[in-house]
Order: C-alpha cells, then structure tokens, then sequence
C-alpha cells in the first residue's frame, strides 16, 4: 500500500535490513507477526555477531592477548550502549542474563531471599507473564510471603482504585510495563511512587517495553528492570537487568562460579564488583555484541519514531480490523492506540486460536496462538487461549491487510 | 509442501462442528478425568461410565482447537462399549498412528503408510481422518490430549484398584 505522507519509518527501505523478511513460505510473501514472541534480526546485528566470531572471538577478562582484550572490549562495550539505551547511571548498573525471565529469577532470588521474611507482601498483577508470577511462587514455598494481585478494568488497564491498600505494607510491587497479551501500557511511574511510598522495592518487567518505547530509567522509577535482548532485533540466549547501584552492591550473588569472585578460598570467597558479581561463567559474548548492535540499530532509527510508528500501525490495525469483521471479532485490550503497543489478543467468531493460526501460516503469516506465558490472565479472560498478532519496526499496512485476509479466509474455511 | 486439505480432513470437520458425546456424566458413578496441554491452554474433560470393564458411556467437555476437538469426538464414537483392555489396544494403534516418522515429515510419502511399528490389525476407522496430522508436528499434541488424559485416567484407576 503506496502511502506517501510523512511517516515515522521508511518500512519499505528498512525491511530490506531483514534478510528473513525475504523469504517466501508457502508460496507467499513471509508477512511476520509475532515480534512480541521474538523480533527478526537486520544484518547488521547479524553482521556484528558474524564479524565478532570471524575476527576477535575468545573468552573475556581472563587473557591479556590481544584477542581477549577486543573481546572483553566488546562484551563491555555492549554494556555500555544497553545502559545507554536505557538511560542507566552507569554500565554497573547493567548485569548481563540469559534472557528477561533469568534476570527476574536474579532478584526475586538474591534480593528476595535477603530481604524477605515470613509474612511480607508481594504485590503481582493478573496480567503478569509467568515470568513474574512463577519465581515468587517457588520462593513462597520457602518463605510464607503473601500474593496480592492487581486486578483489571474492563479495557484491560490495570485497575488501580485500590492501589494505595494494595501496596500499603507490601515490601515488594513487581509488575509488567506493558503487557505481552493486551498491549496494554501500565502507569509504571505511578505504581512505583505509590509502591515506594509505601517503603516497597519496585521491579518492572519491560521485556516488552524496552524494545518498543524511548526507555528513562529513571523516569520509569523502578529499582530494577528487567528486558531481553531476541525482543529487540538482538540475539536469543542475553537479556539485561537493571538495577539500582547501591541496591545491587547491596544484594548477595545469585549464580556462584569462574568471573563473578575477586578470590576464592576455602573458606569462603569474596565476591567481584558490579556488574560481574551477578555474571557467573563464560557470558553470551557474541550475543552481547549483537546485542549491542541492535541498540545502534534501534537508536539509528530512534525510539520516538519507533513508537510513533506503531501507534500508527496499531490504530490501522484496530480500524481496519474492525471495519471488516464488525462484531465477528474482539481484539483484547485498550481501544486507545496511546495507551497500548501493537499487540492484538483476537478472538475471530468461534474460531479456535490454533485453527486461526493454522489457515494463516498457509498465506505466511505468522501470529502466535495459545496463552503466551500469562495463563492466569487467560483465566481472567475467561478464555484457554487467543490468536496473538504483534508488530514491529519492519511491519506495516501490508502486513495487517494480510491479517485480515487471512482471517476471511479462516472463517470461510471453518464456516458451520 | 502439506496443505490444509491434509490436516482438515472433511470428517474432522464433521465431528468438529457436531461433535458426538458432549457433556457431562454424573461422577460418582462416573470418572472423570481432565488433561491440559501446557502448550496451547487447550484442557479436555472425559468422562467415563465403567461396568464390569467395559465402557458403557462417555461423554467430553473442556475447550479446544478443532483437531482437539474432533479426535475427542471420534475417540468417544470409539471406545464406546470397548472393555478397558480393548480401550488401550485402540489408544496404542492411535498413538502409533500419530507418531512422527522422518520420510512422512519431508512428504515423500504422501499417502503416510502406516508407521511398521504400529504393528497392530486393530481398525482405526474413522480415526484414520487424523493420520494427516502427523505432517503438523506441533499438531500431534492437540490430536493425542484426549487420548492421553484417557489412557492416564485409566491406568490411575487401575493403580487405585490394586492397592
């Protein structure tokens, strides 16, 4: 679809970054919709990593030849352009993880283990990934800490009339910025002022948040965030947390081994500083530095234009879809293209989400059908599972149009 | 390249669309057994009628996706008045039928030959229908959840019997 107005991101240009982008499946051009899972990656991530293996690969801060030394130059580099990125006070601030579930693992664990008791109040929301839900219920096994939950209005918003009884006395509030089903952006400023108000630490899950809005640590407010590198156009296998200075000095190591201590005796050892104290063996080096590549990536296209154009996509999406298929379909989450991001939880007449997911994978597209990792939410809805659409830098009309092509043509084919 | 003719074939549709054997069984005297697969969300209930180790009634609930749905359908038309024994002579033929084999997977057998180690004479009539969704692998699950949370319920209950 020719448009020419003037637009946040020059897709037609920028999809030729994505080799993926020009496969055909099926037959069909490959219309990818299902970024909020995992993002594709532009060659130049690709390319770094490629180039990173080819000519300075070997293992960090343990040689001093010259190999080694480009290596940890380029692991700590990488570091440097996520904390940027993010607007983090120091690279120290910035631990390395597997991935966004590994680094809220990392605090609920260290943090958590150091500075909960019996009794204390933990303040979850119902529209959590399991990330956030799962490692405080395996540490609740151990310390009888209590679950409160944050419940939703009808759009799918976090519903927050009880928000000031909810934290009063919790110790810790720890929720998603934006959620994976919905697309719903939370108020995470106001949840952390009120939840630090009431002397509780705040952690939020910005696994899909950070790739898709300009992120300001220190605007959002939090003690820790917590993202994943495969979400924005970077590698699987790294993800970041970040974290308070002084409170991450503060907190015990979580996985102990080679890198993260300054001497081991024993009888005992003494941990490294920040940030290796949290990174326990050989890191994800060639992934940090795609990593890194994907910040650049990003940051060159700029994360205002990056929202901006999604709010774009998301407001076509949301016309459009409804236009055609009128009250045959319901798409989760707020109405409102600036109070979400540009995932679309569909439900499509009595359509089950797989059959859904199955008739578009024949025309390429890709979304993604069950409970994406938030079953409680699933139960809030009241439903098993939704067809998940989600788009990114590199979609646009086109893709949606195909969307919904894709769904006539699954309603045809299931037609009673 | 297989297409969707394969997996949806007009007799799962069928049952898809009218499926046989819904509801509920009053338990007791009635079992009911309840299987999830952690992958979709998908969760099947049966429920099972026993009398002296035959099946005299069954009947599904729970939510799924159309290949769920309809080998749920078909399994309930199946092991209707089937003894217990015969029940999981049926689940083994089934689960042989649904099992991956490479050459089926690359479609150089478009016909999908009955896999040798199903080995079984057992007919699988209708059944059959669902043999095309072993060429979509991440399928298999939703065709095998009742059967399964069938074959489950029922060893448990034989586990209970002998203690």
């Amino acid at each position: 679809m020719a448009m020419t107005r003037d637009r946040a991101l020059d897709t037609t240009r920028l999809r030729q970054d994505f080799p993926i982008l020009g496969r055909e499946v099926n037959g069909h051009r490959l219309v990818y919709l299902d970024s909020a899972g995992s993002a594709q990656k532009p060659r130049q991530v690709l390319d770094a990593m490629d180039d990173f293996y080819r000519r300075s690969y070997a293992n960090v801060h343990r040689g001093a030849y010259t190999l080694a030394n480009e290596a940890s130059e380029a692991l700590e580099s990488a570091r440097e352009k996520v904390a940027h990125f993010i607007g983090a006070g120091s690279p120290n601030e910035v631990i390395f993880t597997k991935n966004a579930t590994e680094a809220m693992n990392l605090v609920v664990n260290s943090w958590g283990r150091a500075n909960l008791r019996d009794g204390d109040v933990v303040v979850l929301t119902v529209l959590e990934h399991h990330a956030n839900i799962v490692p405080w219920q395996i540490l609740a096994d151990q310390i009888e800490i209590e679950l409160r939950w944050v419940p939703l209005d009808h759009q799918g918003h976090l519903d927050l009339t009880a928000l000031d009884e909810l934290v009063d006395g919790a110790k810790v509030v720890s929720f998603s910025a934006m959620s994976n089903v919905l697309g719903t952006l939370t108020p995470v400023r106001r949840i952390a002022d009120a939840a630090r108000a009431a002397g509780a630490m705040v952690m939020v899950d910005a696994c899909q948040f950070v790739p898709h809005n300009p992120t300001d640590v220190a605007e959002l407010g939090a003690d820790f965030i917590a993202f994943s590198a495969h979400k924005m156009c970077g590698p699987t296998g790294i993800g970041a947390l970040w974290g308070r200075e002084a409170m991450l000095d503060a907190m015990p190591p979580f996985l102990g081994g080679g890198s993260m201590i300054s001497d081991v005796r024993l009888d005992g050892f003494t941990p490294a500083p920040l940030p290796h104290k949290f990174e326990a063996g050989t890191p994800p080096i060639a992934e940090a530095v795609g990593f890194g590549a994907a910040v650049d990536y990003l940051s060159a296209l700029g994360m205002d234009s990056v929202r901006r154009h999604e709010v774009e996509l998301t407001s076509y999406a949301l016309r459009t879809l409804t236009e055609r298929f009128g009250d045959q379909i319901a798409i989760s989450g707020p109405s409102e293209p600036a109070e979400r991001g540009g995932v679309f939880s569909l439900a499509y007449r009595d359509l089950h989400p797989h059959d859904i997911s199955q008739v578009l994978d024949e025309r390429a597209v890709c979304i993604r059908a069950g409970h994406h990792c938030a079953k409680p939410l699933m139960r809030y809805m009241g439903v098993g599972a939704t067809a998940r659409a989600s788009v990114y830098v590199y979609n646009d009309e086109s893709d949606i149009d195909a969307l919904s092509e894709g769904l006539e043509a699954a309603g045809e084919f299931f037609a009673f | 390249m297989p297409g969707l003719e394969d997996l949806y074939r007009e007799i799962i549709l069928d049952h898809y669309r009218n499926p046989r054997n819904r509801g509920e069984l009053p338990t007791p005297p009635a079992h009911r057994f309840e299987g999830f697969n952690p992958l979709c969300g998908d969760e099947i209930l049966v429920y099972v009628d026993l009398e002296d180790g035959v099946v005299s009634d069954v009947r599904i609930g729970g939510q799924g996706c159309s290949i769920s749905q309809s080998s749920a359908s078909m399994m309930s038309a199946a092991v209707k008045g089937k003894t217990v024994a015969e029940v999981r002579d049926l689940t083994t033929a089934f689960k042989g039928m649904m099992s991956i084999h490479e050459t089926q997977l690359e479609g150089t057998d478009e016909e999908g030959e009955p896999p040798p180690d199903s080995g079984s004479d057992i007919a699988l009539g209708d059944l059959e229908a669902l043999r095309g969704v072993v060429k979509f692998p991440v399928r298999i699950k939703c065709a095998t959840l009742s059967w399964n949370t069938l074959a489950q319920g029922l060893d448990e209950l034989a586990a209970d019997e002998s203690t």
